[in-house]
């Protein structure tokens, strides 16, 4: 029996060696980003999109609708919502789809090991699921404009919205998520995970200023000082300052929060990573 | 040069807590298949894992292909491939593009990676499989296509953790056909094994290894030296006589009609054959007794379970 009917073959292709080890990891980090997007387009894209849209749809379909139609909100929440909703899908998907998938990968099926015997840095993965889970992520952020249109009874209003802090903020935003994510994910041990999601995303999804302008808070000052404590609160303020004219966190504040968030749990998320992957 | 050196090596995994290896040497030579043998807990799969730069030595250097594995791991990752204990297929994919991305991560160019995955699919006798997701696979079956996985980037050294633990014997004896093969095309292969049967027949050196130190080294035959008195001659003569001989100690007896017996001493297998053929009697066989190398490994790591 012949396993190789010819000899394994000894050239070397280009660029391996010592030197140019740079080009052999950014081949191997594009192709890691190509099987997570085919994977993603051709076997989970219904399982993404009703992951990623349909808590956000409820959201707004029953704060956005139900309530000012029933007379329990003011027929101009939507316009405030709707940023807000926007932020927590994009913080919540990139979330999810680092945190969940890095937790059975490490533990049940393994599967991260392919990866990490890839030619490329450890760290160089990490930041691969991180750049991918906020491209889902920013897929279903915008997704929610057009839901918007469809749910809400004024339909979405782009009149004062500045298309430039639009894109940075969901590209920023959905980084954020992700970054939390990888902390998560490399962090919790894999029998805690179910409890560690339940405690930490509820107050993640409530305290970060999805559903009510940050600024309205003056009157509840101690939650106003504690939503400060949650990314997300500054994703959906951004959000609400690129999309509305209403009034907002100011703007270098949100930078500033965003930049300590990314900081902070990139750093330590890229760290957790390297420690569960070489003992 | 070996293929892969390893000087010193140690590993704590946490501080206070025991060595999992506490200086272990050895090297392996570019083209043979080297085993590490020991009990469960011995610093095998740790060994393993240094190696194949999934753990960070606290002590010692291993090199491979001239590479340290803590400095350069990329340059190491583009040379090894690793077939593990347990599945870690992609379970998103199908088996063929198992292998094509596998290929891709290695940038193998795109054109040759589906038509070197169909190859490798149908030496592995998965050639109509390919288009099947990989949780549909048998045990034997994901093991076997993680081999073709391995080989998909032409690694030089292949490194196999417990290879054959829960595999049938169909696949057990592919597996070891298809070790020797990739051996006669020039690569070099590592396994973690306990079956001793599989270090015997499979492997050109074996270290053995317990409590995280190498206690011996040697090839399969040299190991079977260390037992003490265990070598002697096995012999079956026609009809139940005895034989008459002068040796250390003579174990015999008469089992219908023929004569049955382990000889220990000087005596050579010649030195017998001429004894009896001077008695006139018919030699129907006769062996030279080793140990097996279990008796080795039992004598060198001890009875009590780990």
């Amino acid at each position: 029996m012949t396993v190789h009917d010819r000899p394994i073959e000894r050239e070397a292709p280009a660029g391996r060696g010592r030197r140019g080890l740079a080009g052999p990891s950014l081949v191997a980090f594009l192709a890691l980003c190509e099987r997570d997007v085919y994977v993603t387009l051709r076997r989970e894209f219904l399982a993404f999109l009703s992951q990623s849209l349909l808590q956000p749809i409820f959201f707004l379909f029953v704060f956005g609708r139900v309530l000012p139609e029933i007379g329990a909100a003011q027929g101009s929440y939507g316009t405030q919502l709707l940023p807000g909703v926007i932020a927590l899908t994009l913080v919540l998907t990139a979330l999810q789809n680092v945190a969940l998938p890095l937790v059975i990968e490490f533990s049940f099926t393994k599967e991260i090991e392919d990866r990490l015997l890839a030619p490329i840095p450890v760290a160089w993965v990490a930041v691969q699921k991180v750049l991918i889970a906020a491209l889902r992520g920013m897929v279903g952020g915008v997704l929610i404009i057009p839901l918007g249109e469809l749910i809400l009874p004024g339909g979405v209003d782009l009149s004062s919205a500045s298309w430039p802090g639009m894109v940075a903020m969901i590209v920023v935003g959905a980084l954020a998520g992700a970054c939390l994510g990888l902390v998560l994910g490399t962090v919790v041990p894999p029998n805690r995970i179910t409890v560690a999601f339940g405690l930490i995303l509820t107050p993640l999804i409530f305290t970060g200023a999805a559903f009510y302008p940050w600024q309205a808070l003056d009157s509840l000052r101690w939650f106003q000082i504690l939503t400060l404590a949650n990314p997300m609160t500054y994703v959906s303020e951004g959000m609400r300052g690129a999309f509305t004219d209403l009034p907002h966190l100011a703007d270098g504040w949100v930078v500033l929060g965003l930049v300590v968030s990314l900081t902070a749990f990139g750093w330590l998320g890229v760290r957790g990573f390297v420690r569960r992957a070489v003992d | 040069m070996p293929l892969v050196e390893v000087h010193g090596l140690r590993k704590r995994y946490a501080a206070g807590a025991a060595e999992a290896v506490a200086g272990i040497d050895f090297a392996v030579r570019e083209g043979e298949i080297f085993g590490l043998l020991g009990p469960n807990g011995a610093g095998k799969t740790t060994t393993i894992g240094a190696i194949t730069t999934r753990v960070k030595p606290t002590g010692g250097r291993v090199t491979v292909d001239g590479f340290d594995v803590a400095r350069d791991p990329v340059a190491v990752k583009q040379r090894i491939a690793v077939v593990p204990q347990r599945p870690n297929l992609d379970r998103s994919l199908t088996a063929m593009e198992n292998l094509v991305f596998h290929a891709a991560y290695f940038g193998e160019p795109r054109g040759a990676r589906r038509r070197r995955a169909q190859e490798m699919l149908d030496r592995m006798g998965l050639g109509d499989r390919g288009a099947d997701k990989v949780d549909e696979y048998s045990g034997g079956m994901a093991q076997r296509l993680m081999i073709a996985r391995a080989l998909m980037h032409e690694p030089r050294l292949l490194v196999l953790d417990e290879p054959t633990v829960g595999l049938d014997p169909q696949s057990r004896l592919f597996l070891w056909a298809m070790m020797t093969d990739l051996r006669a095309r020039g690569v070099t292969l590592m396994l973690t094994t306990h079956d001793m049967v599989e270090a015997d027949r499979l492997c050109d050196r074996i270290a053995i290894v317990d409590h995280g130190r190498i206690i011996a080294l040697d090839t399969p035959r040299g190991l079977r030296r260390l037992l003490p008195a265990q070598e002697g001659l096995e012999v079956t003569l026609a009809g139940p006589q005895p034989l008459e001989i002068a040796a250390e100690k003579v174990d015999g007896r008469a089992d219908d009609d023929r004569w049955h017996a382990r000889i220990y001493g000087a005596l050579t297998p010649s030195d017998l054959a001429a004894a009896v053929r001077d008695a006139g009697r018919e030699l129907i066989e006769l062996r030279r007794v080793e140990g097996s190398l279990e008796d080795v490994f039992v004598h060198l790591t001890g009875r009590e379970l780990r």
